[in-house]
């Protein structure tokens, strides 16, 4: 047993180090639930409008590619069709970035080395992620089960609910622990694992979307795509449907062959050492990489890829609803109240208008979260010092935060663009007249709200680098709570103007207004000169 | 004489902590400067205050004719800048980021780059990432030294360097420095500025303690005598000026002020002595006379 010395003396580091981080996780996750099952209860309080949403939302197969199969009418049932498919991915995601980072991230920054050198044996590490992993899924799915059962839901459903959470997590943590394995690079493992999960809703949605309609006309049957997909079990154990709970074997079998594979794996590579070696790369710069604004695109290029291709995606699904809401929805006054509510009272009398708008908000705060994420990188640049030796070139500071907000700006003017556009496609595809380039353009109106976001990344980065992180994260909880959730949670209009997103006129559902776009885009450019001023003035810090 | 680099009395605090106390720095044009002290001292910081990376709180700081923070994109344009902890991109490959800080400090010398590259022995197609710290250490020394700068700002550039590198590293800087280029060069390794270096200034909680050529320091210190004469040696603990003596009737050995050498080898002369050796001091025996008695400092400028 020498090679499991230390595991718990790891087990407790690994749980200390992630002490604010998984309880964050969790709990948020049951915020989310608590607040989606008083939702369902109280929007679709009787039985005859639960039955008419499910056989709108059921004959949508792009709902269906979103939420999963309706398995039944009553309360617990709609619980499960919207949240379900959410909360699983949410456990997945949870799993892959804990098993990584107790693992390879500790590879690749040498604290493993350290580690290694002590009284800890070879599978201690590997061990302790993923009991930590166990721990936390376990937890995760007592909160579920809670959470849902606190609303007065049956115990059965919830239980199942809650240990679909818990084997679905431990599938994915078992599939990062391979993943940790193959790369020498942290990001990559995380990446691989993170498109796992990725394509398993996609190949899950797939298999729902092509199910066959039961003779109720109200449960779907998924199709077989879906029974190979490591987020579908937890969705065929049909909580709150008669529940069949053999189901939730099939993701424990695969966590414990995973967790076989990535022992067998650790047995026989180096410390440090992946399977898949990193290839040796160009001996010379090229001429596009060498200038301030070739290294920052070069350093957001993955990133910027890959947030752009998921708002054309989530564009495309979400014009694929535009149809069924009218369908589907049409009818349901509250659902058209919480749409102009959502779309910033654009009030127009087009409910499929009213959808897009309110969707084009969501696709803003998307931007919103990519330039957060990428103006973040000034300050891990500065605190890893990389900022250090390229500030002593002959690179001036304004020029080196100009070159990220070049880059970030672009990146999130494409990707506003295509997430517009997609939209229009989908909703094209599905016989919906809004228009490609109409979209298109609504979606790229939500810029300057995003600008307003970056601005505010810079003005901290050069006010108070060392809180930057968590100002700017804060910044876009509250820009959403107040300018997306505004009107639906009731908060006055003074609170709801701090948000950027309150100003942007409603397209498509109102015409286009240039002065707030105008405004918005000017209180940008002043954060980002007053952040750029800022940061000539203060000392580079650590 | 022209300066490359004149700085008074700079100071520089991080919250309650003096990282610097009223430091004083010359370095002339041309010269190999070694700038000594235990972690902590200042080194790092009065680098980074040269650099324009950080603001100094009061002080002086001229730095080739220019303001260090006023004008850091000019100056920096004139010299390269190796620090003690490379950090680079990991995604990159190591010939990037040396085409990189070239083209970012404005100039490369490809033909001086494949040459250093033979030279340190380093692999420009691996990723940044996989380089271990000497490594890292490696592509920041190509990009500086390939590049054609008047001064050269080197903050224990070798650290992390095995002997064979160190030897490269310190023909490299003969190199520039036959071409005329100035070097401040912060290290902890003695050999290396006792070989290097033309003169060294020490510095200690953040203030110069001491500064000038080796061989004004060495004369401000003692020198090691070691004595054996045919006769019994008397009368040596009555001299000003002797220190440490170990004496058995005809053998010797004592430290002496550099300023009572005379008196003392006129007093040996009037014996009939055998043998004499006497020791220049160290380097390392001056940096120790300056904090070898005191508790170390705890790390706190960086």
């Amino acid at each position: 047993m020498s090679a499991y010395a230390g595991t718990g003396s790891l087990l407790r580091l690994a749980a200390r180090r992630d002490r604010i981080q998984l309880p964050i996780w969790i709990l948020a996750s049951a915020g989310l639930m608590s607040a989606g099952t008083s939702a369902v209860a109280s929007e679709f309080p009787t039985e005859e409008s639960r039955v008419t949403a499910l056989k709108g939302a059921g004959s949508s197969a792009a709902v269906l590619l979103m939420r999963g199969v309706p398995v039944g009418t009553d309360l617990g049932a709609l619980v499960n069709f919207r949240n379900l498919a959410t909360i699983l991915v949410v456990v997945a995601l949870m799993n892959t970035f804990l098993v990584v980072r107790h693992t390879r991230q500790n590879e690749e920054t040498g604290r493993a080395e350290l580690i290694g050198a002590g009284a800890v044996g070879r599978h201690a590490p590997l061990t302790a992620a993923l009991l930590l992993a166990v721990l936390a899924d376990i937890v995760f799915g007592l909160v579920m089960t809670g959470t849902i059962m606190s609303s007065g839901l049956a115990a059965e459903g919830a239980l199942a609910f809650g240990a679909a959470c818990t084997v679905t997590g431990l599938a994915f943590a078992g599939i990062a622990a391979v993943a940790a394995q193959l790369f020498q690079g942290a990001r990559a493992a995380n990446g691989l694992a993170a498109t796992i999960v990725g394509v398993a809703y996609l190949v899950r949605g797939v298999g729902d979307a092509i199910g066959e309609r039961a003779a109720d006309g109200i449960q779907v049957v998924s199709a077989w795509p879906t029974w190979v997909s490591p987020l579908g079990w937890g969705e065929l154990a049909r909580p709150y449907g008669d529940e069949r709970w053999w189901v939730l074997a099939v993701p424990l079998a695969l966590a414990v062959a995973c967790v076989i594979a990535s022992f067998v794996l650790v047995d026989r590579r180096d410390l440090g050492a992946g399977l898949i070696p990193d290839r040796p790369g160009p001996a010379f710069g090229y001429r596009y990489l060498l200038s301030p604004v070739g290294l920052a695109w070069r350093l957001h290029r993955g990133s910027t890829i890959g947030w752009v291709l998921g708002g054309f995606v989530f564009g495309l699904a979400i014009g694929s609803l535009g149809k069924a809401v009218k369908d589907a929805l049409g009818t349901n006054a509250g659902v058209i109240d919480m749409m102009e509510g959502l779309a910033g009272g654009g009030g127009g009398p087009d409910l499929v208008k009213m959808f897009f708008a309110a969707m084009m908000n969501t696709f803003g705060a998307l931007a919103a979260g990519y330039v957060i994420q990428a103006l973040l990188r000034l300050r891990s640049e500065e605190a890893g010092g990389t900022a250090e030796g390229l500030l002593a070139t002959a690179v001036s500071r304004t020029r080196w935060i100009g070159s990220h907000v070049l880059v970030t700006v672009i990146g999130a003017a494409v990707m506003l663009l295509l997430a517009g556009a997609g939209a229009g496609i989908t909703d094209a595809l599905a016989g919906g007249d809004v228009g490609i380039g109409t979209l298109a353009l609504a979606g790229l109106a939500q810029l300057p709200g995003a600008l307003v976001v970056a601005g505010f990344v810079v003005l901290v980065f050069g006010a108070l680098p060392r809180l930057s992180v968590a100002l700017a994260w804060a910044a876009l909880v509250v820009s959403i709570a107040c300018g997306l959730f505004g009107d639906l949670f009731g908060l006055p209009q003074l609170v709801r103007d701090v948000s950027p997103f309150t100003h942007v006129p409603a397209i498509p559902a109102v015409d286009p207004k240039a002065l707030p776009l105008l405004a918005l885009t000017g209180v940008a450019v002043a954060l980002t000169a007053a952040g750029m001023a800022l940061f000539r003035r203060r000392d580079l810090s650590t | 004489m022209t300066h490359a680099i004149t700085a008074t009395g700079l100071r520089k605090a991080f919250g309650r902590t003096r990282a610097l106390d009223g430091l004083d720095l010359t370095v002339a044009t041309g010269e190999v400067h070694g700038l000594l002290g235990p972690n902590g001292a200042g080194k790092s910081t009065t680098i980074r205050v040269l650099l324009g990376l950080l603001r100094a709180d009061a002080g002086e700081v001229r730095m080739l004719g220019g303001d260090p923070w006023r004008d850091a994109v000019t100056l920096h344009r004139r010299l390269a800048y190796v620090p003690g902890d490379v950090n680079l991109w990991p995604n990159l490959t190591g010939g990037e980021a040396i085409d990189l800080f070239g083209r970012l400090r404005g100039s490369l010398d490809q033909a001086r780059r494949a040459e250093l590259l033979e030279r340190f022995q380093l692999d420009p197609t691996k990723r940044c990432r996989t380089y271990s710290k000497g490594n890292r250490q490696k592509v920041a020394l190509v990009a500086a030294f390939s590049s054609d700068v008047e001064l050269f700002i080197l903050d224990e550039p070798t650290s992390g360097l095995d002997p064979l590198m160190e030897a490269a590293f310190q023909q490299t800087v003969r190199e520039v420095t036959a071409e005329g280029a100035t070097v401040l060069l912060s290290s902890h390794i003695f050999s290396e500025v006792e070989a290097l270096c033309s003169r060294v200034s020490i510095i200690r909680e953040g203030v110069t303690v001491e500064s000038g050529t080796l061989a004004e320091m060495r004369h401000l210190t003692r020198t090691t005598v070691t004595v054996e004469a045919t006769e019994p040696l008397t009368g040596l603990d009555a001299l000003p000026g002797i220190h440490d003596l170990e004496a058995d009737t005809t053998r010797a050995r004592f430290d002496v002020d550099s300023t009572a050498l005379p008196a003392v080898l006129a007093h040996l002369a009037t014996f009939d002595v055998r043998s004499l050796t006497s020791q220049p001091p160290s380097l390392e025996e001056l940096f120790m006379r300056h904090y070898g008695a005191q508790p170390a400092q705890p790390e706190t400028a960086r």
